[in-house]
């Protein structure tokens, strides 16, 4: 038996201040269960949470309805306490549609990863973009195929290891990122688009917004509006858990700049030639 | 809505609204074109949706949507665009949607496709082929019915000939009896409560971690068999005495169905098994129909597809022949020489001749 002289003992000959409180109590009402079974690290809960909360906080939870694609995150399903449709990797944005045509007064949102919406299935989330559609898609990006072990994606940012860049991403072989953000800001459909993130406090209330306002844009019926979501994947980063959030910070965010693209119909930042070409360079 | 004179496609549309569809979705090919058109100009006066999807991809993705929250949806395409869409058909017929899908076919070479399941993993898709306008008008309509009554996806075969001939049809809502109620479908309504939904092929259930994909895929099975034993329709006529007994479906059976006639009138012992169902196969009927016969003829126009199921029925009691073959016109539309009653007349007689030596 160790030597237990070095650990802390807690007094206990009087009561504790306050009541001892299990963290539980802190999740969201819309979360059936606490424990995920995401990898430790993983930024994707995070952004479930700010998602549910959104949801509650705006009184739509009884008339909310999300299309869920194919990922890690799709564990997550049986947690959401949300009336949801499952897609197929890349097809939520079409099924959303459907759903929205026939139930127009409920709030309508996708829940994809890179891999699936980027990859798969850009053509849907442009095309739902470019009509218009009031429903609101959300992207959780972490730049790698995280489910299958982390593979190159089409956000894969340049000089980012992956299984299958694994020199890094290198432009003249693998091709530029797409950023979608961008991207889909450009189409006339589209409402509202931002890009948030969860490596800090900060920029998950910032985050929390964007899914506000991206909501509320829906609820008032002002087309299509989208949320990407930068999230740690250490796992496929291959980098120390606890490193996940400033990776993020210092090699995806630079390249996926953070901030509102277009609210209101309007873009907030005017010169979008150089962001759309993705040619920046990541700093590290 | 008394008798009208309208195309197929037309036709198919008009059922499809009286059997409450209230979303389509498409994206134009020939012969299928026609009925996205006669959708989009009837189903927004009725409160429906009509989109002009950007892919066959998207059109079956709006449509599964549509479908899983309860409304009666429907999408389409041609084989070729059908293929398109195998992938979400089989998720689809895992996540236990009624969806309804038409497949206007160019002739009859997607037997296979559409009986099969099409897509990856253990499925079929219902699969209605009605010989005429006037047929459809009741199978379209049966097809929703059936689609929510098993929540089961239900495709109906129509073809270049259906779609474009035009026929005097009454279009009255058809009543096939009741039907369960759609609590599973999500209405946004159940969230927060800890019941709420998700319609979804891979059998997560909430509050519940991971999956039993073998348990899940069982019970899909279950209810695939007991389609199998319930739901085979077919029309038999004239084979209790027939020598010659012919098996064919869709449009290709009407001409089949006029050679038989006019055989039977000049006294000729021939008889026609037309399945309405392609599956579930109508096998136990057709083995039946068969008992006394010489020969099984089975007209279909592709290089043989038909006639496995006609052979898996049969079980080598009775020789089975094709009098089908490959045909069609210069677009490759399906409208061949095959689709001629002399010319099936002819074929018919030559097995006549083969059986009596």
């Amino acid at each position: 038996m160790s030597d237990q002289s070095d650990l802390p003992v807690l007094e206990t000959t009087n009561p504790p201040s306050q009541p001892a409180r299990q963290t539980g109590e802190f999740h969201p009402g819309l979360q059936l269960t606490t424990d995920h079974d995401l990898c430790a690290g993983c930024g994707e809960p995070i952004a479930l949470r700010i998602l549910l909360e959104c949801i509650e906080e705006l009184g739509l939870a009884e008339r909310s309805i999300g299309v869920i694609g194919i990922g890690c995150y799709t564990a997550l399903t049986s947690m959401i306490d949300v009336d949801l449709i499952q897609a197929l990797h890349g097809r939520a944005p079409s099924v959303a549609t459907g759903a929205k045509r026939m139930q127009p007064n409920n709030l309508l949102f996708t829940l994809q990863g890179d891999g699936d919406m980027v990859n798969e299935g850009l053509q849907e989330v442009l095309h739902t973009a470019a009509r218009g559609e009031r429903v609101t898609c959300i992207l959780l990006n972490n730049g790698v195929f995280g489910e299958t072990g982390g593979h190159m994606t089409a956000t894969t940012v340049l000089g980012q290891r992956t299984k299958n860049t694994i020199e890094g991403r290198d432009a003249d072989y693998h091709g530029h990122p797409i950023l979608i953000t961008d991207l889909i800001a450009q189409l006339g459909g589209t409402g509202f688009a931002a890009r948030g993130s969860v490596h800090d406090a900060a920029a998950i209330g910032r985050t929390r917004r964007y899914v506000m306002r991206a909501f509320e844009n829906q609820m008032r019926g002002d087309g299509f509006s989208f949320v990407e979501i930068l999230t740690m994947c250490p796992t496929g980063w291959f980098i120390p858990t606890a490193e996940g959030p400033d990776y993020l910070n210092d090699v995806m965010a630079p390249v996926h700049r953070l901030g509102e693209v277009k609210a209101g119909g309007i873009l907030v930042d005017a010169d979008p030639s150089e962001v759309l070409l993705g040619r920046a360079e990541s700093t590290s | 809505m008394s008798r009208r004179l309208m195309e197929g496609s037309e036709a198919i549309a008009h059922a499809a609204i009286a059997a409450k569809c209230r979303f389509f979705s498409g994206y134009p090919m020939t012969p299928f074109t026609e009925l996205l058109e006669s959708f989009s100009k009837h189903l927004p006066a009725q409160n429906g949706v009509c989109i002009n999807a950007e892919s066959e991809i998207e059109a079956i993705g709006m449509a599964w949507g549509a479908a899983a929250t309860g409304a009666r949806a429907a999408t389409g395409s041609t084989g070729q665009g059908l293929a398109l869409m195998q992938e979400s058909l089989s998720e689809i017929s895992r996540a236990s949607v009624p969806l309804v899908i038409f497949n206007m076919a160019r002739g009859q070479a997607d037997y296979y496709q559409a009986t099969r399941g099409g897509g990856h993993g253990d499925y079929r898709l219902m699969v209605l082929a009605p010989v005429d306008a006037k047929e459809a008008v009741e199978l379209t309509q049966l097809a929703f019915h059936l689609a929510d009554q098993w929540r089961h996806p239900v495709l109906v075969y129509g073809d270049y000939l259906l779609a474009h001939t035009s026929q005097a049809v009454e279009i009255t809502p058809l009543r096939f009896g009741e039907l369960p109620d759609k609590d599973w479908a999500v209405d946004g309504s159940l969230g927060g409560t800890g019941r709420s939904r998700n319609v979804n092929s891979i059998g997560m259930r909430k509050g519940e971690k991971g999956i039993d994909p073998e348990a899940f895929w069982a019970e899909l099975q279950e209810k695939t068999e007991r389609i199998a034993a319930t739901e085979a329709r077919f029309e038999a006529e004239g084979c209790e005495d027939a020598e010659i007994v012919i098996v064919a479906f869709g449009t290709l059976a009407r001409f089949a169905r006029y050679v038989v006639r006019e055989l039977r009138a000049e006294g000729g012992r021939v008889g026609l098994f037309r399945p309405i169902t392609l599956w579930p196969f109508p096998s136990e009927a057709l083995a039946a129909a068969t008992t006394g016969t010489r020969r099984v003829a089975v007209l279909e126009q592709n290089a043989g597809q038909m006639i496995d199921d006609v052979r898996l029925s049969i079980l080598g009691r009775v020789p089975v022949v094709s009098i089908g073959g490959i045909s069609t016109d210069a677009a490759g539309f399906g409208i061949g020489p095959l689709l001629d009653a002399n010319v099936i007349r002819g074929r018919v007689e030559g097995v006549l001749k083969e059986a009596a030596v």
